[in-house]
């Protein structure tokens, strides 16, 4: 089985002459939960881009389910859908015809299309809303329905370049319920995102590219793993008036009853509690300070490629 | 894709652009056909006998076929120029290039667009006309081959424009200071044997002239240039800005980065 995506030895320089990526190369296997991650400009939309055949590529190649983009367009474009990071839809059509149009440009019979229309629709929640302009939907619903058109071929690679920007929560939780059961059904999925917790969430795989260079490829639970140090933070019963200085961990205060822990994962948690005890702290409660993925990512980020032995 | 999924999409992209430019007929349909009557009214009606015949023919019979030529001509070009600037601009037109569409099967779904609002333009003209003077048809296949062949070149130049285009700037420099002067220069409202040799010499360089000729020949049966020539140059114009047009849409083009 031709694994969903390989791209070899990817570049891209612009006409201005930057360099977006420098020889990327990636394997995303049938049917995974693929993470795209990188700080602004990193190459990611580039990325996406050139296997949406929105971007010429400079070097290198791509094959999609074993078609190459290259030669054999037609049959890599028809496994792809896609769902850009801005809106690209046309703001003086209905919904109900997106969708169909967009089935009409794979093949689909206008019968089959508007029937397809019509389950991805009402599936994202936006039936109701299918004969409206679409620059009357609200953001969350112009993200649902670029879903909606997305879906609309049935496609074996869905690509989200950053879907969830921009929308509250509740429908954030339920674009990733919706995108957990896409998956579970067998579509493959590579999402790029800005919010590292619906990665830690959602990609059993990860990859993090910056400045146009991959620089971790891994599962996302290895990448976790390595991560070294934790932020930990303590509410305390009663005003603090003097940080304690403890050797075996650095403290920090936040405020008179709030103070921040750094522990080490090999280290064990009883000693932090057991040096509190002993300067006559009590802690009410403890919580994580930041998503760990986030901490993990920010590290590799501004340490760059190989040093995770810093995180 | 094989032949059968191609004409889906085709028929896509067609009712696509002809949804589009019927959902704003105000716009689109409206305001030529408003135009037009006012140019039957006031130079075929009010000047127009005063003027006396042309090449044989009354001048409000004579001005019939240019007027809904002039018609065609800019409706076409205005359609596929505005549709696919829009589609640039809003960025949908990345919806059929992210698809298997092939590049040949986009442009002609914009042509078609473009053909049929010219057409639609053309017929709601002609319809008008029938007010002020009846149908005089000498050459119905003449008539109907030479307007097609005309939206046809000037939506592939609207296509051109649009895809060039960097701005709504962009889309009505072409409109104003080429099409509209080579319109109204085009022998509309005057036969070119009117002219001074070194006029006449002039107007043959303008290619409306020979579509406008050869579209009043099918009408009247009169032509100040030989038929054969106004086809040819027409396919052959249509040829030329068809590869230009695709070699475009390969390249990408303003379309891709």
């Amino acid at each position: 089985m031709a694994p969903a995506l390989i791209i070899q030895d990817l570049e891209k320089t612009y006409k201005g002459g930057v360099t977006a990526l420098k020889g990327v190369n990636l394997e995303v296997a049938e049917g995974d939960f693929f993470g795209l991650l990188g700080p602004n400009g990193a190459g990611k939309t580039t990325l996406i881009g050139i296997l949406s055949s929105l971007v010429n590529k400079s070097a290198g190649s791509v094959s999609i389910f074993g078609h190459d983009l290259g030669s054999d367009t037609a049959a890599a474009k028809a496994c792809i859908g896609l769902v850009p990071q801005e809106f690209n839809f046309n703001m003086f059509e209905p919904p109900i015809e997106i969708v169909a149009n967009q089935a009409g440009y794979y093949g689909i019979e206008r019968g089959e299309a508007f029937r397809r229309a019509e389950e991805k629709l009402r599936k994202l929640d936006l039936w109701d809303k299918r004969q409206v302009m679409s620059r009357t939907l609200s953001g969350g619903m112009k993200r649902r329905l670029m879903i909606a058109r997305a879906l609309v071929n049935e496609p074996k690679l869905l690509i989200l370049d950053e879907p969830t920007a921009g929308v509250d929560i509740e429908i954030r939780r339920s674009m990733w319920k919706f995108l957990r059961e896409i998956n579970d059904a067998g579509t493959t999925i590579i999402l790029t995102t800005h919010y590292l917790e619906e990665a830690e969430s959602l990609c059993r795989n990860i990859a993090i590219i910056d400045k146009g260079e991959l620089i971790e490829n891994t599962s996302t639970r290895q990448l976790l793993n390595s991560l070294k140090m934790e932020t930990f933070v303590l509410d305390l019963e009663s005003p603090l008036a003097e940080l304690p200085q403890i050797k075996t961990h650095k403290l920090k205060r936040v405020d008179d009853q709030t103070i921040e822990a750094d522990i080490c994962r090999d280290d064990s948690i009883n000693t932090l509690f057991t040096e509190l005890n002993a300067h006559g702290i009590k802690v009410l409660s403890m919580r994580n300070k930041t998503n760990r993925l986030e901490e993990l990512f920010m590290n590799l980020v501004e340490n760059g490629n190989g040093n995770r032995a810093a995180i | 894709m094989n032949t059968s999924e191609k004409l889906i999409a085709l028929k896509a992209i067609i009712t696509k652009e002809i949804l589009r430019f019927s959902r704003i007929w105000i716009q689109t349909v409206l305001p030529p056909v408003i135009t037009t009557a006012l140019y039957f009214i006031i130079f075929g009606n009010l000047i127009g006998p005063r003027i006396g015949e042309m090449d044989g023919f009354g001048y409000m019979e004579f001005i019939i076929p240019g007027l809904i030529m002039m018609a065609v001509i800019t409706n076409s070009y205005a359609n596929v120029v505005s549709s696919f600037y829009g589609s640039k601009f809003q960025r949908h037109i990345e919806e059929m290039l992210i698809s298997p569409v092939p590049n040949y099967i986009i442009l002609i779904g914009y042509i078609s667009g473009g053909v049929a609002r010219g057409l639609t333009v053309g017929v709601a003209v002609t319809i008008v006309s029938l007010v002020f003077h009846p149908l005089n048809i000498h050459s119905l296949w003449v008539m109907l081959s030479m307007i097609i062949l005309t939206a046809i070149l000037f939506s592939l130049a609207g296509l051109i424009n649009g895809v060039y285009a960097k701005s709504f700037d962009d889309i009505s420099i072409i409109p104003t200071f080429v099409l509209t002067p080579l319109t109204y220069l085009g022998g509309i409202f005057y036969s070119i044997n009117m002219l001074p040799e070194f006029w006449q010499q002039l107007s043959l360089a303008n290619p409306i002239l020979y579509m406008v000729n050869a579209f009043r020949y099918g009408f009247l049966g009169i032509s100040d240039i030989s038929l054969m020539t106004s086809y040819a140059i027409s396919i052959a114009f249509i040829i030329a800005l068809y590869m230009y047009s695709l070699y475009l849409l390969r390249k990408g083009h303003g379309i891709r980065t």
